[in-house]
């Protein structure tokens, strides 16, 4: 079984955004509108954190992109009263949303606070109701986060199978990583060995955030700078 | 009709609030059904818009709702436990005051599940938590104990209630179908009280070690996750104090409205708050020790993302909360309870009041700062309870005392039958007790058993 995992190149990334605008489309993300963004409720499945340095007027401002970590040892499975969010199979934190009842104990357990809650109805502006049928929209009251585009792993898997050939590493990408502009992002198969992801997390550019609490994320970031909450130092 | 209006019969105000009901009573439940009433509006209104109607964000995504939970669970091992320690040590002095904090035990326990399930975005689905259970979660271990606590405290309640309810049956006019199916038939042979006193023990006995793992897990909750401010290996011993601390005080007020609304002078006496608020100062005692040795910890060991929610708490945001909690729960008992002076029924009942303030402090500073302050610095969102959350806990006080004030009226508050047993056979009873503790008598030929507890 693949072990899915993404690699993102800090130095690369521009901060344009085109990740967040991409995942919120690809997976009909609601809007909170900016009352309740600026309550910090606002839902990013992948959200680009900046990084102020220095003072005025050197000033320099660093970017990082944060989809789910998808740990291998996620500490907000365990403790879901009702299994609702659970490794599956293909090693990706999942979400049942009409199994949650909305208790917010994942969301409190992970160290990375990614996982997000539908504190209201979910509302899209008009222009932004085409929505993508192959993603299930939330309900009022139920937690969610970034599933590595899940959705595309299926179809892929059953493309696959209609032609009668083997996954490749092409098949299966979500929509952060498609549409990053500078390609900055990479998305593949950690434990196969001839991927791009399992070149590229040999570098010593490498770091993953929080990684001595042993989660063992499965997003790995490149950088020759120093990063908050990184190992690299 | 035997109504128990005779002025010869023995312990009439004890069943006088059962007999006669004043006009402030019907003032104080109206305004407290008021505030109910107020709370179901409430509660209507985020049920119809969702969570959001709460002042909780990201990361704050527990706040008052959490806080209660805590609070009223804690409060919940006012009695049964206290109750079931002084029966089994064959405290004499306890029998005025059983019932009251039984009653307190499990009228509170709803109130703590009430929370949990206000605090749930889907509530429709709560039951999910038997039907997809998941064994490793911490909350359903919180399903299990509470509902074992409050299965086996309705039980310690309700057996020392039943010659109390026969007695009813046979002396007052009312209700006399529910007094007469409550009371089992009960008859008060010798026989019948054997067998309710055995019943009483093995109940005693059991609720102890569930009273002590109900507030155990509620503190893994928190201590199981790896938060900082929360991955703690103390939290399953201080919630335990913590919540015997806060049961004491919430007994006392009680005991001191019902001594003052009912006239009960005669049984809730100097005695009984001297001796409560001795127990309550060796609480507080307990409780400052168990907070000083979890924040020394974290302030010696230094890790940045702990000191953040130390800092938080000591001198940042959370500071008011937390010295209010030092002094509500330490300071002023302290000074208080420690002279014989000022440890008197209106002092005792003082320091509780100060000490149910900073308990509920304590159980805000616990849940907030540390989900203010995550590993990450990057989600900071201001939690600000809304109208709701504080309408809710208005009327989830407000319903808890009314159940309670419903409750004296239909059940006597003070045990009438074990108030005449130990009046009959307690002083006999202490007595042997007391020279099966000595030698015999050199002179005596009468040889003791030696074994304490009459």
């Amino acid at each position: 079984m693949p072990r899915w995992g993404m690699v993102i190149d800090l130095d690369k990334c521009t901060g344009c955004q085109a990740c967040v605008v991409a995942c919120r489309v690809e997976n009909n993300v609601p809007f909170a509108g900016s009352e309740q963004a600026e309550m910090g409720r606002a839902i990013f499945w992948i959200e680009v954190l900046s990084i102020v340095e220095g003072e005025y007027p050197n000033v320099r401002t660093r970017f990082i992109p944060r989809p789910c970590m998808q740990c291998d040892h996620p500490p907000c499975t365990a403790v879901c009263p009702t299994g609702a969010t659970y490794k599956n199979d293909e090693g990706l934190v999942a979400q049942i949303y009409p199994r949650c009842i909305g208790c917010r104990y994942c969301t409190n357990a992970c160290p990375y606070t990614v996982k997000f809650f539908n504190w209201f109805a979910p509302q899209w502006p008009v222009e932004m109701r085409n929505f993508n049928p192959d993603v299930a929209r939330r309900p009022v009251g139920v937690v969610e986060k970034c599933t590595f585009c899940h959705h595309r792993l299926q179809k892929a898997k059953e493309q696959v199978k209609i032609e009668g050939r083997k996954l490749r590493e092409e098949d299966y990408i979500p929509a952060c990583v498609q549409t990053c502009p500078t390609k900055a992002m990479y998305f593949g198969d950690l434990d196969d060995p001839e991927s791009t992801v399992s070149h590229l997390v040999k570098s010593t550019r490498t770091f993953r955030l929080l990684e001595d609490l042993g989660t063992e994320p499965k997003v790995y970031y490149l950088s020759e700078g120093e990063w908050y909450g990184g190992r690299k130092a | 009709m035997a109504d128990a209006r005779h002025s010869h019969e023995p312990d009439l105000a004890l069943f006088q609030p059962i007999l006669q009901t004043g006009k402030s009573f019907y003032l104080v439940a109206g305004a407290l059904g008021a505030v109910a009433a107020w709370s179901i509006f409430a509660w209507l209104y985020q049920l119809t818009h969702g969570l959001g109607a709460t002042g909780l964000t990201r990361p704050i995504y527990w706040g008052l709702y959490i806080t209660n939970f805590v609070f009223f669970i804690g409060i919940s091992h006012a009695g049964t436990l206290i109750s079931a320690i002084l029966r089994l040590c064959h405290a004499e002095w306890r029998r005025a005051i059983t019932r009251s904090a039984e009653v307190i035990t499990v009228l509170v326990l709803f109130f703590g599940v009430g929370n949990v399930i206000l605090d749930l975005g889907r509530p429709d689905r709560a039951l999910y938590v038997i039907r997809h259970g998941n064994l490793r979660s911490p909350l359903l271990w919180d399903v299990m104990s509470i509902t074992m606590y409050l299965t086996a405290s309705t039980i310690y309640l309700y057996l020392p209630m039943i010659p109390d309810i026969a007695l009813l049956r046979d002396r007052v006019a009312k209700r006399r179908r529910l007094y007469r199916l409550l009371a089992l038939g009960w008859t008060g042979t010798e026989e019948q009280h054997r067998r309710l006193e055995r019943a009483i023990s093995i109940m005693a006995i059991l609720v102890i070690p569930i009273a002590v793992s109900v507030h155990t897990v509620v503190s893994f909750v928190f201590a199981m996750t790896i938060q900082p401010g929360w991955h703690s290996t103390i939290f399953g011993p201080y919630f335990v104090i913590g919540a015997i601390f806060s049961g004491i005080a919430a007994l006392i007020i009680a005991m001191g409205i019902i001594r003052r609304a009912y006239n009960l002078g005669h049984y809730l006496r100097l005695v009984h708050f001297n001796n409560l608020g001795l127990l309550l100062l060796a609480m507080s005692l307990l409780w400052f020790y168990f907070t000083f040795s979890e924040y020394l910890t974290t302030y010696y060991g230094g890790e940045p993302r702990e000191m953040a929610v130390f800092y938080a708490k000591l001198s940042g945001k959370y500071a008011p909360f937390f010295w209010a909690m030092i002094v509500t729960n330490f300071v002023i008992p302290l000074v208080i309870l420690s002279n014989k002076k000022t440890r008197t029924i209106a002092g005792t009942i003082v320091a509780s009041a100060t000490v149910t303030v900073g308990m509920w402090l304590e159980r805000l500073t616990i849940v907030v700062p540390s989900l203010a302050n995550p590993r990450l610095p990057y989600a900071r969102g201001l939690y600000q309870p809304s109208w709701v959350e504080w309408s809710m806990m208005a009327g989830f006080f407000a319903t808890f005392i009314l159940l309670y004030m419903f409750f004296t009226k239909v059940f006597p508050i003070v045990s009438i039958w074990e108030i005449r047993e130990g009046r009959e056979k307690g002083v006999a009873l202490a007595q042997k007790r007391i020279e099966s503790y000595h030698p015999p008598h050199p002179t005596g030929g009468e040889t003791h058993s030696g074994r304490g507890g009459a």
